[in-house]
């Protein structure tokens, strides 16, 4: 058992969490991302422009 | 409220006001219950002060009525989170000096096992990182969590719920290592019961963390946002990770924990390595991503970085926990799988530091002229620097010279003093005037002399723990000619001496620089402007007051 779950972990488990890191990073660089992180970067200076969401006072 | 008023919406939250007294009358109950049937005086104690808080925590729901206009922002828990911080870190730091002291003048344990430094030693640790780092947390996180949603914080009882359940479960901890309570796991100590109440707690704040987000208007989650939720949800996972206890009995402050020996250490560092990865580290660096734009009114540096910091840091964290445990029954690869990840840590962090510090890019004279972004800027240094020293320390080599020496004392108080305390000092100097409503902070130069003299503290603090440490270490593997130790460990100490006095003196410097901050705040919150002040033509882009 122990020794099934280390190899487990060096094997699969290392590579299963190497997939999901890339995918983060493609994320981060995907181009059509772009625009929007452009946005989001400047999120804090702009964040009371707007009134707030009022999804709870509607009938 | 009158009747007619009310709509399906009010009707929902008088219900939930009957479920959240329905359940503090039943605690009340069985508080109480406990307090008459409890073996040992602390858990009589402790049983009592549960009674208090459900028996005033019914009076309050019983009272309390919502905000008629809900689509405001709930600015009035960050204003108790903000006034919490700063009483904590006071006291944090209070007692942080009294027992730097005591290692210097053991005569100031008063021979009382009430202030001896074993106990007052957790007493300090909690109330430093969860006492006042967890208020920070709590605050900015409602705070921040808001605002780049754009929406009003989910639920009216549940933030207040969190803000004084949170708040109990740190008086039950800290009165519980005076009197001697613990499970003697390092930040891990309060008993079973704490425990218990504090997950109850976390879950009903993740859940309106989460409740929150539902709510967003904007539909990109901001980064801030993901390392306060990966700050929470990491939290829940290692508190109940590490804190599988059997208590003695329902009636017994006392518990035994679950694992023994070489698995017990592992869990214990699993969880004590990841309490500074996800609570000191993650959750600040959420503070971070919102108050460093905020403040020096420039975008984030780079976005994409900040994605990639954030998954590399929650990828490669985890994993560092064993280089707490170098040299011991744990195998070895365990111990360099540990080193070998700190190690990798350097890349997120440094990649993290360098975009918290290029925000400035365009805005760098504000840290001439702007003593609250100098100090959020200072913290992202001590961020790099206590980040590069720690993965140095993780090898085995240098672990074997540094490890249980003053060295870590060092290492952590950069941490603790220049990251936490200087990055949650930033957030409070900004937050302050936005929850009390006023245009400016009391004194900008009160901050600029808080800022030189904590600074001054902790230069001296690390400095002088350096240099012990490492003589500390060196004294302890010296050999003679003939093979025998050099010197015996009380040697050690005598040599120590003038280093523990100098730490000493920057904890009360770094004191000095809190009580400051406590006084400045104070002042914001009456209104008042420091006479001299450079007059604020208008609040901070878009603050509207």
């Amino acid at each position: 058992m122990y020794h099934q779950m280390v190899h487990f972990a060096g094997t699969w488990g290392l590579g299963l969490l190497a997939l999901l890191f890339g995918i983060a990073v493609i994320y981060a660089l995907w181009p059509a991302n772009r625009e929007k992180f452009r946005r989001m970067a400047a999120l804090p200076l702009e964040d009371e422009e707007e009134p707030i969401s009022d999804k709870e006072a509607r009938p | 409220m009158t009747m007619n008023e009310a709509t399906p919406r009010t009707q929902g939250l008088n219900a939930s006001a009957m479920g959240v007294i329905a359940a503090f009358v039943a605690g009340a109950f069985w508080s109480l219950y406990t307090a008459i049937h409890a073996y040992d005086a602390p858990m009589r104690f402790h049983a009592l002060l549960f009674t208090a808080f459900f028996v005033i925590g019914i009076a309050q729901v019983a009272a309390f009525r919502p905000p008629a206009d809900r689509s405001q922002y709930n600015v009035k828990i960050v204003k108790y989170g903000v006034v919490a911080s700063v009483f904590w870190g006071i006291a944090a730091f209070l007692v942080g000096v009294l027992i730097a002291f005591q290692l210097a003048f053991p005569a100031l344990n008063f021979d009382t096992s009430f202030l001896n430094f074993g106990r007052l030693r957790p007493l300090h640790t909690s109330a430093a990182i969860f006492a006042f780092g967890g208020n920070v947390l709590i605050a900015t996180s409602f705070w921040v969590v808001q605002r780049t949603s754009r929406a009003r914080l989910a639920g009216e009882i549940a933030p207040w719920f969190v803000f004084w359940g949170y708040n109990l479960f740190i008086v039950i901890a800290g009165t519980g290592y005076l009197m001697g309570v613990t499970q003697s796991k390092e930040y891990a100590e309060p008993e079973w019961y704490a425990d218990l109440w504090l997950t109850i707690v976390w879950v009903v704040y993740l859940l309106v963390f989460l409740g929150t987000l539902a709510r967003r208007r904007e539909p990109h989650i901001y980064v801030a946002n993901w390392f306060y939720l990966a700050f929470i949800v990491t939290i829940a996972m290692l508190h109940l990770g590490n804190n599988v206890a059997l208590p003695v009995s329902l009636f017994s402050s006392k518990s035994v924990i679950a694992y023994a020996g070489a698995q017990d250490a592992l869990i214990q560092w699993w969880y004590g390595h990841n309490a500074v990865g996800f609570f000191l580290t993650a959750g600040f660096l959420g503070i971070m991503y919102y108050f460093v734009p905020k403040r020096a009114e420039r975008p984030v540096y780079s976005y994409r970085l900040s994605i990639i910091h954030f998954w590399a840091l929650i990828f490669l964290y985890i994993w560092a926990g064993p280089h707490h445990l170098h040299y011991t029954a744990l195998p070895m690869w365990a111990q360099t799988l540990g080193a070998t990840f700190s190690v990798m840590l350097w890349m997120p962090s440094w990649g993290g530091m360098l975009n918290g510090l290029l925000t400035l890019k365009g805005a760098w004279d504000k840290l001439r002229t702007d003593p609250v972004i100098r100090m959020l800027v200072v913290s992202v240094a001590f961020y790099g620097m206590s980040t590069f020293e720690g993965p140095v320390m993780s090898m085995h080599w240098v672990n074997g010279l540094s490890h249980y020496t003053d060295w870590t004392i060092g290492h952590v108080h950069s941490g603790a003093l220049g990251w936490v305390g200087f990055v949650s000092f930033g957030a409070l100097y900004c937050l302050a005037p936005w929850v009390f409503r006023r245009k400016q902070l009391y004194s900008l130069v009160l901050v600029e002399w808080h800022f030189w003299i904590a600074t001054l503290g902790i230069l001296l603090y690390i400095t002088a723990m350096w240099v012990s440490g490492i003589m500390q270490g060196l004294m302890w593997r010296s050999y003679d000619a003939l093979g025998f130790l050099e010197y015996s460990f009380a040697e050690t100490v005598v040599r120590m001496h003038p280093y523990y006095v100098i730490r000493a003196t920057g904890g009360v410097l770094f004191l000095i620089g809190a009580l400051i901050m406590a006084w400045n705040i104070y002042m914001t919150a009456r209104g008042r402007v420091r006479s001299g002040e450079p007059e604020v033509l208008a609040a901070p882009a878009g603050m509207a007051i």
